[in-house]
Order: structure tokens, then C-alpha cells, then sequence
């Protein structure tokens, strides 16, 4: 639908908002409502506000049209605009989601469980793996596109706090550059590997122990 | 000295984004080379992170559009 602003230029695409063109803003809702709604959800608990912080980040984005100055893209523009909405509207629900490298100390948490290597001062293959993890080559390619899998990588990634939700949803879930979600997030490139890291291990673990069942 | 399994995990993300230096990618894939359990861990990673892309399957309900079309339409006519 209305394909022609997939690969229109920004500046045409900037110009044909200003001047009221409904297919140009059908083609952007469209595009990224549901991506705005999904990343609010690492900031507010309910989805009510989460769908408040988008609508709100519409408006936002049409009343700022006429001094966007373009020196982000317009994609870049609207998410920054809904990551400072939905932080705000967090805070009034007594959620705090944080950025600061400093708060990382409360979460550095190895990437796989420490029992399963051996102990590092064994006398051989010190932190090496007490049992392999297993190939998941031979399991049916279908059990990674199920139904069931798609609501247990939801239920992990909502489990996760919400500055990892945010990275993982916007780099992994939305396919974002890394720089993208710097910017959006207003973060260092080495906090955003962390954080992405982070939440990664943790989804994998969770997939793990489910697949080890489905087995 | 050589790479351990529990080091490697740390750096899985790092390998797959491209953001190791390259003096480290020669230790992490020597590793690998001899260990086919951190083969199996960097292996899932990589189907975690593909599994997470397939992860959005949310469409705009017609309620939530004809709210955004009327913010559109209330805006343009000012």
C-alpha cells in the first residue's frame, strides 16, 4: 500500500507532510505505530499508556513538522520523540527506566548460569562447560516460527528491565541500526552492546530450557 | 593465553556485531575451532536473535487508526 513512500527521498517525504498529505502520514502510521506502541511497553506497564504515549507522539510529530530541522531522520525524529513520552508517562506510574551506566552495576549478571562451567580453579578445563549446550540444528525449523515460541520470546522479553526491553525490541524486533537506537535512546554505543547483550543471553536461556522440554 | 567457554559467552554479541577486535576474533574462533560446545552456544544466539526478529506480528486495530486519522485530520485543518 501506497508504496511510493517506501523509497521516497526524506526531504520530498518531509515536504509532503507539511502539506497535509494524508497517504504520506496513512503510509507512516502504518509503518510504525505498532513498533512505537511495542517500544512505550518498556517504559509504561499498561497498554493503555502505552498507546496514549504514541497518539501523543503523533501529535507531537505533526505540530513539530514546520521546525524539524532533519538533522535526524524522520524514522530516528518519531521514536526519540516516543522514548521521552513514554519515560514521562513511566515516572507518573512509578516506573523508573534508566539509562546510566552507573545503574548497569545492579545488573551484571554473567550471560549463562556459573554452575554450568567447571569451577576456575580446577585442575583442567577450568571455566570450560560441565555439559555442552545442544545443537538445536536437528529440532523441526517449524518450532521457530510457532505460535507458541512467538509468546514465549513475548513473555521473555517483557520479563526483562525495561532499558534491555527497549534495546532488544528496537535492535532485534524492529531491525534498528545500532546507531539508530543510540540515538533514539540517547546512549553510548558500548551501553547499547551491553544492554543488547544482556537481554539477548537472558532470551536465549528462556528458549533453552523450553526447547530442552520440547525435546 | 588461550579463550575460555565462560569468557566467550561475554563476547558472543561483540563477535556477531562485529565489534571485536580483531586480535580477540583470533582466540574467539580459535576456540570455537576446538570446542563444540561454545559452536552450539554461538549457534543458538543466532537463533535467538533470528526467532526475536520473527517476533512482531501486531497489526493496527481500525479503532486505533480512525483515532490517529482524526489527530491527522483535526491537526490539518488547524
Amino acid at each position: 500500500m501506497i508504496a511510493i513512500y517506501e523509497d521516497m527521498d526524506e526531504t520530498l517525504l518531509l515536504k509532503s507532510l507539511r502539506n497535509g498529505d494524508e497517504d504520506a502520514y496513512t503510509w507512516l502510521v502504518q509503518k510504525y505505530h505498532t513498533s512505537l506502541v511495542r517500544l512505550a511497553l518498556s517504559f509504561v506497564q499498561e497498554a493503555r499508556l502505552a498507546e496514549e504515549a504514541a497518539q501523543e507522539t503523533w501529535i507531537a510529530v505533526l505540530k513539530g513538522l514546520d521546525r524539524f530541522e532533519a538533522r535526524s531522520s524522520i524514522k530516528t525524529w518519531i521514536f526519540s520523540i516516543l522514548a521521552h513520552r513514554a519515560k514521562t508517562l513511566g515516572q507518573r506510574e512509578n516506573r523508573m527506566v534508566s539509562f546510566s551506566e552507573l545503574d548497569d552495576v545492579f545488573d551484571n549478571a554473567p550471560s549463562v548460569n556459573p554452575e554450568r562451567f567447571r569451577p576456575s580453579n580446577a585442575a583442567s578445563s577450568a571455566d570450560h562447560w560441565v555439559t555442552f549446550p545442544s545443537s538445536w540444528d536437528r529440532l523441526p525449523e517449524e518450532i521457530f516460527i510457532s505460535q507458541e515460541l512467538f509468546h514465549i520470546i513475548q513473555d521473555a522479553i517483557a520479563a526483562l528491565p525495561g532499558n534491555q526491553r527497549a534495546v532488544i525490541t528496537l535492535h532485534d524486533v524492529d531491525g534498528f541500526s545500532s546507531d539508530e537506537v543510540c540515538n533514539i535512546l540517547g546512549i553510548s554505543e558500548t551501553n547499547q552492546r551491553v544492554l543488547l547483550h544482556r537481554s539477548r543471553s537472558k532470551v536465549r536461556e528462556v528458549l533453552e530450557n523450553y526447547l530442552k522440554l520440547e525435546n | 593465553m588461550a579463550m575460555t567457554c565462560k569468557e566467550l559467552v561475554e563476547l558472543v554479541t561483540d563477535y556477531l556485531e562485529g565489534k571485536l577486535p580483531d586480535v580477540e576474533v583470533i582466540r574467539f574462533e580459535q576456540h570455537l575451532s576446538s570446542c563444540d560446545g561454545c559452536t552450539n552456544y554461538l549457534e543458538q544466539m543466532r537463533q535467538t536473535v533470528r526467532a526475536v526478529g520473527h517476533a512482531r506480528q501486531d497489526v493496527l486495530a481500525p479503532q486505533q487508526w480512525q483515532d490517529l486519522l482524526k489527530l491527522f485530520r483535526d491537526w490539518k485543518n488547524g
